[in-house]
C-alpha cells in the first residue's frame, strides 16, 4: 500500500503528544507499520507545534516526514493551524477533522494578518476536492480535552481499514492517566457520536 | 512506576515504539553506561527526561546536568578515564563551549570508554545557525557516528560505545533534529548483568595524560593509530552498508550509485523505491574516518556516483581525493548550488536532484503551485504572565521616553523573543552568554549612546560571567538587565546553580557582590515602576551597573502547581 499521511497540528500546550501517541499506538494496533516525527520549536510559547504521521508497509516507509501537499488526514487543534495545514499540506481529495478553537496569534491581534473564519477553511479544502469535520463541543469540561474530542471524530469514521473506533478508544485508555479515564471517555464518545 | 520506565530498564529484551533520544537511553542502559552528564538543548533534552523517569534507585546511570558543556565533557571524561563508560550530551552549538576540552580529549586513553553525544540541527530548526559539527569531529580527532533514525540510533550505539571502550578513544556520536525527534517502532537486546564497579582505576604511568609541549607528540601518534583502527573497522561494521533495494542493473547501459548518510540515506530509498531505479547505495553510518578501499572498490564499480550530503562539502572533498589518489576514473556528482549547503535533505529536495543528473530515473516533476491562500505568521511568543515580558514592557516605555536612541543587546532564553514586536529590545544576537561581552565593546568610546544588555540566569553561570567581570574590571558603562526566573526556561526548565534544585542555591546578588559590582539594585519584574527607576538609575550612573529583574517563570510554576495538586488528589484516593 503507498502510504497514509497524517499531519497533526495545533499550538503549543494543547496535547499534540498524546494525540499523536494515540494514533500511532492505534495504527500498531491495527497491524501497520508507522513512521513518525514531531517538530516543536519553541513549544512553550504558544508557538506551532506539528506531529507528522506516516502509516503503511514496513518496506515502503523511509522517512517520517510529509511530503506538502501529501497529507491524506489534516488534524488540527485549532482553526489557523487546522487553515495551515489544509493550505501547505492538504492532498488534493483529502480530509481535515479539527477542533474549532481559537488563538490569535500576537500578527493577528496587531491587525497585520487575518484570522481565517470556518467558512474560509471549508473554501480551502474545497479548493482541494477534500472534505472538512468541524469538531466543536458545547459543554466541553476543560480546554486540555480538546485533543481528546478531536480523536473521538477521528474514531467515528474508519479512515484506513482496521483502523477502528474500538482500537482508538482502547489506546486512549491505556494512555490516559487513570484519574483522567472516565472524563476522556465521556468526551470521546460525545465528539464520535456528534459526527455530521 | 510509569509504563515507559519499566520498560526502559526492562531486563530482556523486547520491541516498542520510541523516539531517537529515548532509543539512545536504553542503548545506554544496554552499553552498561555509568556516568552521564549534559546541558540542555534542543534537539537534546528528552534524552534527560528519559532517564531521570527511571526511579533512582533502580537507575544505574549516575545522571547531572553541568554549568555548561564544557564542564560536562569534562565531567564525563573524569568518569572514564576512572574507567566507567560515559556519555556526555548537548545542542549543536554546546561543542563550541566544550571544544578546549573536547579537542583534547582523543590523545589520552579513556579506559571506561567515553561517547560524546551531539544534536546538530541542519535546517537550523531550533538554534542560531546550522553548524555542520563533522569538521569538528575531524578536528577533534574522534571518529564519528552518524545515525539516521531511531533504530539505527540504538544500534549504532551499542557499536560505538563498544568501540569506544575497546580503543579507549571517545566517540562523536552525531545526531540530527529530526533523528532525535523520530519515533519508530525498534526491536531492543536485552541488559547484560552488568556489575558496575565503581572502583576508581586512574593511573598515569608518566605524561601520558600531559598533553603539554613535546610530550604532544606521542599522544598524538597514539591518537592517529586509534583512529587507522577506526578506519579498519569501518570496513565490516554493519553501519557501512550497500543497499540496493531494486537490484542493480545498469539504467541506460550506466551503472549508477549514491554515497550518502544519515536521513538523506532514507530520502534516497524513498526516491527510488517511487521510481523503481535500480541504484546502490553505500548509506555511510560512520563517516570520519573513511576507508578508502571501501570507498573505492564502491566507485570502481560504478561510472557515475552522486555523494549526496546534509550541508557542508564534507564526503563530497574527501572522496574527491580518495578517487584522485586512488586513480579512480567514475564520473562522481556532488551537489550544485549553494541553496544545497543549507537545509535538510527531504525526500523531494533529493528528487529535484537525482533528477537533475538523471533525468531517465527520476522524472523531473513540477513545481508544486504556491497556495493561492494567505496565513497569518504565528510566531513564538513569551508566555501570559511571564516576567521577561513585564520587564520588557516597562524597559521599552524607559527607553522611548528618555533614552531613545540606547543601544539593547539580547542574550539567548526565553527573553529573546523579546527583540520581535511588540517589544523589540535586544536588536543584536550572537550566542549564550555574548550580551555583557558585546555590550562591552560598544560602550567603548561611546559616550552618546547608553548600552543595556540582557541575560538570563541559566546564561549567568554557563557563560555569562566572564563577560560580568570584563565589565567589572573596566567598569565600562554598561546596564546589564539580570532575567532571573529561576530555572532554565527556554529548553524546558532544567535546574541551574540559582534555581535551588541542586545542592545549596549560589545566589546571583552575593555572586554580582563578590566580583565587585558597584552599582546594584534588585527587584521584582511586575513592579514596572521601581525597575524603570533602577534602569534609568543604572544607565545614569556613570560605569556598570546591574539590575536585576526577578520573577519566577509563571509556565514552570503553573505546571509545578498542577503537579503538587494531582499528587495530593491520587494520595487522598489512595487513603479513602
Ligand atoms: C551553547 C548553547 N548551549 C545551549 C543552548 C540552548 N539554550 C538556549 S537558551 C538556553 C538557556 C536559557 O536559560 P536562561 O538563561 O535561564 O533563560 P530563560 O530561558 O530561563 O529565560 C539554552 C540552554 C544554546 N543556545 N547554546
Ligand atoms: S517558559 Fe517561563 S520564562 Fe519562558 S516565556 Fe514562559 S513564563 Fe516566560
Amino acid at each position: 500500500m503507498k502510504s497514509y499521511n497524517i499531519f497533526i497540528s495545533g499550538v503549543g500546550g494543547q496535547g499534540i503528544g498524546l494525540l499523536a501517541e494515540v494514533l500511532i499506538q492505534s495504527c500498531l494496533a491495527a497491524g501497520y507499520a508507522v513512521l513518525g516525527v514531531d517538530t516543536h520549536g519553541l513549544a512553550q510559547r504558544g508557538g506551532i507545534v506539528v506531529s507528522h504521521l506516516r502509516i503503511g508497509n514496513k518496506d515502503k516507509l523511509f522517512t517520517p516526514r510529509i511530503t506538502p501537499g501529501e497529507a491524506d488526514l489534516i488534524v488540527g487543534l485549532e482553526r489557523l493551524e487546522a487553515y495551515r495545514g489544509i493550505v501547505n499540506y492538504m492532498r488534493d481529495g483529502g480530509t481535515c477533522i479539527y477542533y474549532d478553537a481559537e488563538q490569535q496569534p500576537i500578527h493577528v491581534r496587531m491587525g497585520l494578518s487575518q484570522y481565517p473564519s470556518h467558512e474560509e477553511l471549508e473554501k480551502a479544502v474545497a479548493e482541494r476536492h477534500g472534505k472538512v469535520e468541524r469538531v466543536f463541543i458545547e459543554d466541553l469540561p476543560d480546554v486540555r480535552m480538546q485533543n481528546t474530542a478531536v480523536l473521538g471524530r477521528i474514531a467515528s469514521f474508519e479512515l484506513v481499514e482496521g483502523l477502528t473506533g474500538d482500537i482508538i478508544r482502547e489506546q486512549l485508555l491505556e494512555i490516559s492517566p487513570s484519574s483522567a479515564k472516565d472524563a476522556n471517555l465521556k468526551v470521546f464518545e460525545q465528539a464520535s457520536a456528534a459526527r455530521a | 512506576m510509569s509504563k515507559f520506565a519499566d520498560n526502559m530498564i526492562r531486563k530482556d529484551a523486547w520491541t516498542g515504539l520510541m523516539m531517537g533520544n529515548h532509543a539512545l537511553v536504553r542503548a545506554m542502559l544496554e552499553s552498561g553506561v555509568m556516568v552521564c552528564s549534559a546541558y540542555p538543548g534542543s534537539p537534546t533534552p528528552e534524552i534527560a527526561a528519559a532517564i531521570e523517569i527511571i526511579p533512582e534507585e533502580q537507575r544505574p546511570i549516575h545522571f547531572e546536568w553541568a554549568t555548561n558543556e564544557k564542564v560536562a565533557t569534562e565531567t564525563a571524561f573524569g568518569a572514564s578515564i576512572n574507567g566507567h563508560l560515559s556519555v556526555v550530551f548537548f545542542k549543536s552549538v554546546g561543542l563550541n563551549v566544550a571544544l578546549d576540552t573536547a579537542v583534547q580529549l582523543s590523545m589520552l586513553d579513556c579506559i571506561g570508554g567515553m561517547v560524546v553525544v551531539i544534536g546538530d540541527d541542519p535546517g537550523a530548526n531550533s538554534s542560531q545557525n546550522e553548524q555542520d559539527n563533522r569538521h569538528v569531529g575531524r578536528l577533534m580527532m574522534m571518529p564519528i557516528f552518524e545515525p539516521g533514525s531511531p533504530s539505527e540510533t540504538y544500534s549504532m550505539f551499542l557499536e560505538a560505545a563498544e568501540l569506544s571502550k575497546k580503543l579507549k578513544m571517545p566517540v562523536l556520536f552525531r545526531m540530527t533534529t529530526h533523528v532525535c525527534h523520530a519515533r519508530e517502532l525498534i526491536e531492543f537486546g536485552a541488559i547484560p548483568d552488568f556489575d558496575y564497579d565503581w572502583t576508581p582505576r586512574f593511573h598515569a604511568e608518566g605524561l601520558e595524560y600531559w598533553p603539554i609541549t613535546t610530550a604532544v607528540f606521542p599522544l598524538k601518534r597514539k591518537a592517529f593509530a586509534k583512529l587507522s583502527a577506526v578506519e579498519k573497522h569501518a570496513l565490516s561494521s554493519p553501519s557501512n552498508k550497500v543497499l540496493s533495494p531494486n537490484g542493480s542493473e545498469p539504467e541506460n547501459g550506466k551503472r549508477l550509485g549514491v554515497i550518502t548518510h544519515s536521513i538523506p540515506a532514507y530520502s534516497v530509498l524513498e526516491c527510488m523505491d517511487e521510481s523503481g531505479s535500480s541504484i546502490d547505495v553505500l548509506k555511510l553510518g560512520i563517516t570520519f574516518p573513511l576507508n578508502p578501499e571501501q570507498i573505492v572498490s564502491f566507485l570502481n564499480e560504478h561510472d557515475e556516483v552522486f555523494i549526496l550530503e546534509e550541508l557542508d562539502r564534507i564526503l563530497e572533498h574527501e572522496i574527491k581525493a580518495i578517487a584522485f589518489d586512488n586513480h579512480v576514473k567514475t564520473k562522481i556528482l556532488v551537489r550544485p548550488d549553494i541553496e544545497h549547503l543549507m537545509h535538510e535533505f527531504v525526500p523531494a529536495r533529493v528528487w529535484d536532484l537525482l533528477s537533475g543528473f538523471w533525468p531517465d530515473c527520476f522524472a523531473p516533476k513540477p513545481q508544486r503551485a504556491e497556495a493561492a491562500e494567505e496565513v497569518s505568521p504565528r510566531l513564538a511568543q513569551m508566555c501570559p504572565g511571564c516576567g521577561h515580558r513585564s520587564a520588557f514592557f516597562a524597559i521599552r516605555e524607559l527607553i522611548d521616553e528618555e533614552f531613545p536612541d540606547a543601544i539593547t543587546v539580547a542574550d539567548i532564553g526565553c527573553h529573546s523573543l523579546g527583540s520581535m514586536k511588540p517589544y523589540e529590545m535586544g536588536t543584536v544576537l550572537l550566542c549564550m552568554g555574548h550580551s555583557n561581552g558585546t555590550a562591552g565593546g560598544l560602550a567603548i568610546g561611546n559616550d552618546k549612546r547608553k548600552v543595556v544588555c540582557f541575560i538570563g540566569d541559566s546564561t549567568f553561570f554557563h557563560a555569562g560571567l566572564p563577560g560580568i567581570i570584563n565589565n567589572v574590571l573596566y567598569d565600562r558603562n554598561v546596564t546589564l538587565v539580570v532575567l532571573e526566573n529561576y530555572t532554565t526556561a527556554m529548553t524546558g526548565h532544567q535546574p541551574h546553580a540559582a534555581s535551588g534544585e541542586i545542592g545549596d542555591k549560589i545566589k546571583i546578588p552575593e555572586v554580582l557582590e563578590a566580583l565587585g559590582v558597584k552599582f546594584l539594585r534588585s527587584v521584582d519584574a511586575y513592579m514596572q515602576d521601581k525597575l524603570k527607576d533602577h534602569i534609568r538609575d543604572s544607565m545614569n550612573h556613570k560605569g556598570f551597573g546591574v539590575v536585576i529583574a526577578k520573577h519566577p517563570c509563571m509556565l514552570k510554576f503553573i505546571r509545578d502547581k498542577r503537579k503538587r495538586a494531582e499528587a495530593t488528589k491520587r494520595a487522598e484516593s489512595v487513603n479513602r
